[in-house]
């Protein structure tokens, strides 16, 4: 004990001898680091190519995203991640040089330069109620030098100038429940047609003068089926829409503001009944109806008579329709056909035209085809060529020009939902995966450059050359595991339900694999993912066996949907088995319990209060047996505001159960009162997390214990009317309350009250303490808090005899259900930035001190040093205190800007930081996703177990030189004056 | 005033940025309900930054409370969050390179939507709504210029200067002692057999 006091005051007086801020020089740029940028899954493309200058596509995303690419490597030359709230109905492009945005539910329409991206204007509009919002750039609608932007939501029409933003006129709908559905512009006239729904059983059409918004003439119409909502322009004086039973089509002309309505049955079109859905595509007069699965063209008549055209029988995504050349209008369509896509380029008044037809080879990973978005170019043949941009089920975003993919991104990775971590498969013996890339003489060069960059006496051409040396020196990329731990594996999750294998070591993709269904039904065609284990990490047993992650998924969004579980195996990619449960999943615990093949044991808690096991082995089941009295869990109802106590019970009892289900008793429970306290935050340690020592030795040889316990439960509540966003309510109205609880035995361990603070609070836990951070109203700022858990039963054995007579409580068991005597030590600072979230580094064996990573809603991510959150800060620490390294209190916390660890990037839109310990102790891998990826390795405490990448090899080599060659002087100076002393 | 001091460009200028101060504050909407307001402000970034002054500018965000509402900027500065409501806010800038100090809003009911503004890290309350960054931040470490005594110091440095000091004093302080000492001590040491660590220094003496 007193070896390990020693051991550990030492290390702690070397460590904070170290340096404190992370720091970067701008050369090491990358030589850790990897930044991804990317959108997320394409809602809305536009295409701007008309100019012989830059071709871009401007494209709107589901993570909020507005972006300008280039189309001919798919680079991203600008965008802008909009906020959380702020969804993006409607994209275009408006006098060839804005690109014009509107979003959150059409209030907020922003104009931005086309060439930068810089925003020009931006116009909040009057909306007074829900409703679907419309964007629509009249093409030649111009009046007063003005080109006018309409735009259709929340129960007004407003007309807006493209140039600045000024809204034109208004006009007020929200009386009538009028629902404007298209606004149709006839060419080469002022009046614009403004056909809406009212009640959804009435067409209206309004003709309204566009210089001064007033009605021109109002027709309107009652169909006493009622309509269903979608719609279908064919024509600039006809519409189609179904009626509300989904059978008839009805087709609504309004020419010359006269209304008329024409009904054709779908069963008298084509032999197959069913609820037919009209697909959104604008394809002028043709309609494009969707009946089982077939995708049926109707082309409109002259007198409003429909006939089928052409049927497509397999599942197709189809373009809007584009015009080329000599009123000629076209349209493209996708579909598969076993491994490989066909994109069709058809005429639409004459389908038989076939203008493009090609067949590409496509990665089964990427599943169906979502959207198409295609544009036109003339070729030097002067014939038209055809580009399409085609998002995928794996939301991934491809080009597709000349029967070949031009580029794709993989915007996927925009919505990462869970990580986790995997090794890289053992370099074999005999197979050198190394290239003996050097020579002695090369390599002397290469460190003659590195001593001259160091010394700064480098050449611009020297610094690219020692930039580029270390970019591909040490073998970073490599796909085998190396000694230190630095290569490793990401595994990350996507929302469309595909698994990433990131490599540490440059960012690249080693694998891919889009989940599958296990059954074939039609409710389930692609499950949904929710959550990453790792469930076999082979070591010591079974070491021939490759690793796998368990990737729990559910079909369906609701969570009584029932589950699906899929084991994939690390090296390779491949889905080792998959299989619907049958039950379905509120909660995955693994257990601390491993198989003979390290098959981590899981419970997984279903709907019904029952939790079932996996692996369904019996081994693993005599495993559970052996520990069922042992196994407790909790769960939190947020809504009611309880946390329940769960332990085991007996086997599940029933036909359908089978050994594997098991039946719990409730414990304990934790009841807030609804009125004042609401549940916003809870958090737990990290299962895996490696504590090195419990006790915590200050100067004056006092010991601390920490009271480390993985029952601990941080639970954050608030008043209710405090929920909301910062600076709703008054500092009187909320209260923010954090608790500590035990898991075990639901005891509350520990309360804390702050007055006049709300959330929202993001926390981080760690061994014995708890960081987090919270909103104060009375100073109007953030605050950090920090509480430190203390064991008060160990606090006597600090006695050296005590220790030696062996009257000490250190070999008494321990018993999660004994009342711990523990106290706590807390300390609140100021915090300049709002957080979006927080988490702490991790290293192998704990050893290394801690850093708080703090993704501040600039998505950067800040490393502040643990030293800084220490309840033990005092104003004027004594001298025995400094060198124990305690800082001097201050009231706000220091935010240093060489200690961001993104330096001078951005990790956009940021959701969530993972840390994992490398191999070697002082280094941990941080990885940081959102609409962005960041990765970096980060050393709290320096690299004190190996040499950095800077050491000078050439300096040590050059010295050892020189004193040999000093010495081998020195000593022929030396005979030298003996023999003419002995001559003498 | 202004028709009146219009008389020079250079004046002219002068009270046009005043008017642009003057109007940077908060206007409430007259549209809409009572309790939505609008609070207008500018962001400045000081002129010596100006390289790739534009290039930035675009990419800044201005929050408000913590995630609300985001908007961005126009090209001359100014940057607006529609419907707000009464009572007390948080606006902050996100500028790469630059640390902005969080501002406190309180918008008046009772004054139109009067707009009264306050940095919170610094405490100093603004007339008008114009931000400015409390500092330029570098991200990264600079590299030492050559340094000579750098070296010296670096473990490298440590170890040649400490071989220096054997090789060239060393036999200096050698040649201070007694011959006739020396000869008696290593008499002593073949005596003794084991040599011991005082013996061997000269100032065991």
């Amino acid at each position: 004990m007193a070896m390990e006091i020693r051991v550990s005051l030492l290390l702690l007086i070397f460590l904070s001898s170290a340096v404190i801020s992370f720091s970067l020089y701008e050369d090491q740029v990358g030589l850790m680091d990897w930044h991804q940028r990317y959108i997320g899954k394409v809602k809305h493309a536009v295409f701007h190519t008309q100019k012989t200058g830059r071709k871009r596509v401007i494209v709107s995303t589901e993570e909020n995203v507005v972006a300008s690419l280039d189309l001919r490597h798919g680079e991203i030359f600008w965008r802008h991640v909009l906020g959380t709230n702020d969804a993006i109905d409607g994209v275009d492009i408006a006098l060839g040089k804005y690109v014009i945005t509107l979003s959150s539910q059409g209030s907020v329409l922003r104009a931005w330069n086309l060439p930068d991206g810089q925003m020009v204007w931006e116009t909040s509009l009057h909306t007074a109620q829900s409703s679907k919002s419309l964007l629509s750039v009249p093409i030649n609608l111009k009046f007063d030098k003005d080109y006018p932007v309409l735009v259709f939501s929340g129960g007004y029409l407003h007309a807006v100038s493209a140039i600045d933003g000024e809204v034109l006129w208004k006009k007020d709908f929200t009386a009538e429940g009028f629902e404007v559905q298209r606004v149709l512009q006839p060419p080469e006239s002022s009046i614009i047609y403004v056909l809406g729904f009212l009640h959804s059983s009435e067409a209206v059409v309004y003709q309204i003068d566009s210089k001064t918004g007033e009605v021109v003439a109002q027709k309107s119409m009652v169909f006493p089926g009622g309509f269903s909502g979608e719609i279908s322009s064919v024509s600039s004086d006809k519409v189609v829409v179904l009626d509300s039973t989904r059978s008839i089509l009805v087709t609504i002309g309004f020419l010359d503001g006269v209304i008329s309505f024409q009904k054709t049955r779908i069963s008298d079109l084509v032999e197959e009944s069913g609820n037919a859905e009209i697909l959104s595509p604008l394809l002028s007069d043709m309609l494009a109806v969707k009946v089982n699965r077939r995708t049926i063209f109707v082309r409109i008549g002259g007198e409003g008579k429909l006939e089928v055209v052409d049927s497509l029988s397999d599942e197709t995504a189809m373009s809007d329709s584009l015009p080329v050349a000599d009123n000629q209008v076209a349209f493209a369509s996708v579909h598969h056909e076993g491994s490989k896509i066909h994109l069709i380029v058809k005429l639409v008044d004459d389908l038989d035209t076939v203008l493009l037809r090609e067949s590409i080879q496509m990665d089964q990973h990427r599943g169906r085809v979502h959207k198409v978005f295609i544009n036109n170019y003339i070729k030097t043949d002067r014939s038209n060529g055809f580009r399409a941009l085609i998002v995928m089920e794996d939301h991934s975003l491809l080009l597709l020009q000349q029967g070949a993919i031009v580029w794709s991104r993989e915007e996927g990775l925009a919505s990462v939902i869970d990580v986790t971590t995997a090794e890289l498969p053992v370099a074999k013996d005999g197979v050198s995966v190394a290239k003996v890339e050097h020579t002695l003489v090369d390599w002397l060069k290469g460190h003659m450059l590195k001593l001259k960059g160091s010394l700064l006496l480098a050449s611009p051409e020297d610094v690219a050359a020692i930039q580029e040396m270390r970019m591909k020196s040490s073998g970073r990329s490599k796909l085998t595991r190396d000694h230190n731990g630095f290569r490793k594996l990401f595994i990350a999750l996507t929302r469309a339900g595909k698994l990433f294998a990131l490599h540490t070591g440059d960012g690249r993709i080693v694998w891919s694999m889009l989940l599958k269904s296990p059954s074939k039904s039609e409710a389930c065609q692609r499950p949904s993912g929710i959550s990453l284990y790792q469930w076999q990490v082979p070591h010591h047993h079974a070491m021939d066996e490759n690793p796998s992650v368990l990737v729990v998924g559910r079909c369906g969004s609701d969570s009584s949907a029932p589950g699906v579980l899929s084991l994939v195996d690390v090296y390779t990619g491949k889905e080792i088995s998959s299989s619907g449960i049958g039950h379905s999943v509120v909660q995955v615990m693994p257990l601390p319990f491993t198989d003979s093949t390290e098959q981590r044991l899981h419970l997984i808690a279903d709907t019904e209060g029952h939790v079932h096991l996996y692996p369904k082995t019996s081994e693993a089941l005599s495993i559970f047996q052996r520990e069922f009295q042992n196994v407790y869990w909790y769960t939190v109802e947020g809504d009611g505001g309880i946390i329940r106590g769960h332990a085991m019970k007996s086997s599940c009892a029933g036909e359908t159960a089978d050994e594997y289900c098991f039946t719990t008793r409730e414990l304990w429970t934790v009841v807030f009162p609804s009125e004042s306290e609401k549940i916003i935050s809870t958090l737990t340690r990290k299962p895996n997390e490696v504590v090195h020592t419990q006790a915590k030795v200050s100067t004056d040889q006092d010991v601390l214990y920490k009271y480390v316990s993985r029952n601990l439960l941080f639970v954050a509540t608030v008043s209710p009317k405090g929920a909301g966003e910062i600076s709703s309510v008054t500092p009187e109205e909320s209260t923010l309350v954090v608790y500590l609880i035990d898991t075990i035995t639901g005891r509350i361990l520990h309360r804390l009250s702050h007055q006049g603070c709300q959330g929202p609070v993001h926390a981080v836990f760690s061994e014995n303490w708890v960081v987090y951070h919270y909103f104060n109203l009375r100073a109007h700022k953030y605050e950090v808090t920090v509480v430190e858990i203390y064991d008060q039963s160990r606090a006597e054995n600090k006695n050296v005899w005590k220790l030696v007579l062996g009257k000490h409580n250190l070999t008494a068991p321990i018993s999660s259900y004994s009342r711990p005597e523990m106290f706590t030590k807390s300390q609140s600072y100021f915090f300049a930035q709002s957080v979006k979230t927080i988490a702490v580094t991790s290293t192998a064996k704990g050893i290394t001190s801690k850093q708080l990573l703090i993704g501040t809603i600039g998505d950067q991510i800040l490393a502040l040093d643990k030293r800084f959150v220490d309840p033990r800060r005092t104003l004027n620490p004594s001298q025995a205190e400094k060198e124990e390294g305690i800082i001097p209190l201050t009231d706000s916390l220091p935010i240093i800007p060489q200690s961001y660890i993104t330096h001078s990037l951005k990790v956009e839109g940021l959701r969530g930081i993972v840390t994992a310990p490398a191999k070697l102790e002082s280094t941990t891998h941080v990885f940081a996703y959102g609409v962005d990826l960041f990765y970096t390795r980060l050393a709290p405490s320096k690299t004190y177990d190996s040499l950095t990448d800077d050491f000078s090899y050439a300096l040590l080599l050059i010295t050892i030189v020189a004193l040999v060659a000093a010495i081998y002087i020195t000593w022929v100076l030396s005979e030298k004056k003996e023999l003419s002393e002995k001559w003498r | 005033m202004a028709p009146i001091l219009r008389s020079t460009s250079l004046l002219a200028l002068l009270v046009f940025q005043i008017s642009l101060f003057f109007f940077a504050s908060t206007l409430p909407t007259s549209s809409g309900t009572e309790d939505s307001y609008t609070i207008t402000g500018r962001v400045r970034i000081p002129a010596s930054t100006a390289i790739g002054h534009a290039a930035k500018f675009s990419n800044i965000k201005v929050v408000l409370n913590g995630g609300q509402n985001i908007t961005f900027l126009r090209p001359d500065g100014y940057f607006t969050f529609h419907k707000v409501t009464a009572g007390t806010h948080l606006i902050e800038v996100y500028a790469l390179g630059f640390f902005f100090s969080p501002v406190r809003v309180d918008v008046s009911a009772r004054h139109h939507g009067k707009v009264q503004a306050t940095l919170t890290e610094t405490r100093r309350s603004l007339t008008e709504l114009v931000l400015e960054p409390l500092r330029a931040d570098q991200y990264y470490e600079m590299r030492e210029p050559f340094n000579v005594m750098a070296i010296l110091k670096s473990p490298m440095g440590l170890m040649v200067g400490f071989m220096v000091v054997v090789v060239f004093l060393m036999p200096k302080l050698m040649e201070n002692i007694d011959p006739e000492e020396m000869k008696r001590t290593q008499e002593e040491l073949r005596n003794q057999g084991v040599p011991s660590l005082s013996s061997l220094l000269p100032a065991s003496r």
